[in-house]
């Protein structure tokens, strides 16, 4: 029953051009992937360990911040809060995922939703611009899913693999630090978040002694808030001025 | 962190992967928003990204850098300087990397 659903889902059109037009992306991922890979080894994870994150937590990002805080031992909450506000951005498609998935069950959307990374989104979003169900729309997400989940797995794998064998004191962990700072570059779309990353790095690193690795919460906390006051002043300087 | 912890962790951030990603499909019925919720999905994301890798590049042993010879800020220099050239994530990690290995391997910071 599932072998016959799969082939048939397989042979849908919907399906190939989902997959087809991940391929160029795809390079990007896996790029990503495979930096993800060395940090999590370069971090000090067991090969175990970087195997299991890989393919359970599937989110690049979150991995990757993660990392420090692991090294340095941050109790759970502190690793689970930083990893769930990075992830935020995924909060946000899914309310857009819910218009195109919502009719289906539990169990079904919230599969699909753990496997709509990024790219997944704004291929899906092109393709159908519409915010309504139609036919194809799953067949075609799992095409993207197909290309962009090997793409991720494998060479975050390779790079897992690979990293055993490149010394330490080359410091390649520092590559998962750089993608990070490219993330939060792309993020910085306006100039009021450019206060709030300048406030974030400086009460990060003076909070740094704080136990616990509170640091990063009192960072969010403190960078948010003067986000959020910013943003007030301007929108009652918009309404009067 | 001990193995256990570790793996604690894992599973823990399988969970909020699974949470993001499937925020607004969990209730059968649609949630609205607040807007204090989307101010906090704005800011929160960045300000996470930033209070992490902030003492990465900066900070070694729990103190601010206190000499020039070390290859991170070089690297974030580099690094930043080709994003806002390219606005492209991959090069941006390339070109940091090149200069980071270069100083490290190169001339031994």
């Amino acid at each position: 029953m599932l072998k016959t659903s799969l082939r048939a889902l397989w042979r849908d059109p919907e399906f190939k051009r989902g997959a087809r037009e991940m391929v160029g992306p795809a390079l990007g991922i896996a790029a990503w992937g495979l930096v993800t890979g060395v940090a999590m080894i370069k971090s000090g994870l067991s090969l175990a360990q970087a195997l299991g994150m890989t393919v359970l937590v599937f989110a690049g990002s979150a991995q990757l911040a993660a990392m420090p805080l692991i090294t340095a031992g941050a109790p759970l909450w502190v690793l689970l809060g930083t990893a769930f506000c990075v992830n935020l951005r995924f909060v946000i498609f899914s309310a857009q995922w819910r218009r195109y998935f919502g009719h289906l069950p539990r169990a079904r959307r919230l599969t699909m939703g753990y496997f709509a990374g990024d790219l997944n989104f704004v291929n899906f979003v092109r393709r159908f611009p519409t915010p309504r169900v139609e036919a194809g729309q799953q067949a075609y997400f799992w095409g993207t899913v197909a290309v962009n989940w090997s793409a991720w797995q494998l060479a975050s794998i390779a790079g897992v693999l690979m990293a055993e064998h490149i010394p330490s004191r080359w410091g390649l962990g520092f590559a998962g630090v750089l993608a990070l700072l490219g993330m939060a570059y792309s993020l910085l779309n306006e100039r009021v978040l450019w206060i709030v990353a300048l406030v974030a790095a400086t009460v990060s690193i003076a909070a740094y002694t704080l136990p616990l690795r509170l640091h990063i919460v009192v960072a969010i906390l403190v960078a948010a808030a003067v986000g959020w006051w910013l943003d007030a002043r301007k929108s009652r300087s918009d309404l009067h001025g | 962190m001990a193995e256990s912890e570790v793996w604690l962790g894992i599973a823990g951030l399988a969970a909020v992967s699974v949470l993001t990603r499937g925020f607004f499909m969990l209730s059968d019925k649609p949630w609205p928003l607040p807007g204090w919720a989307r101010e906090a999905l704005k800011v929160a994301p960045l300000a996470a990204l930033v209070a992490v890798i902030a003492p990465e590049v900066l900070m070694s042993q729990g103190e601010l850098i206190g000499h020039w010879r070390d290859p991170r800020w070089p690297a974030v220099l580099a690094a930043s300087a080709y994003y806002f050239w390219r606005r492209d994530i991959l090069g941006t990690i390339v070109a940091g990397m090149a200069l980071f290995l270069t100083l490290r391997l190169g001339l031994g910071w």
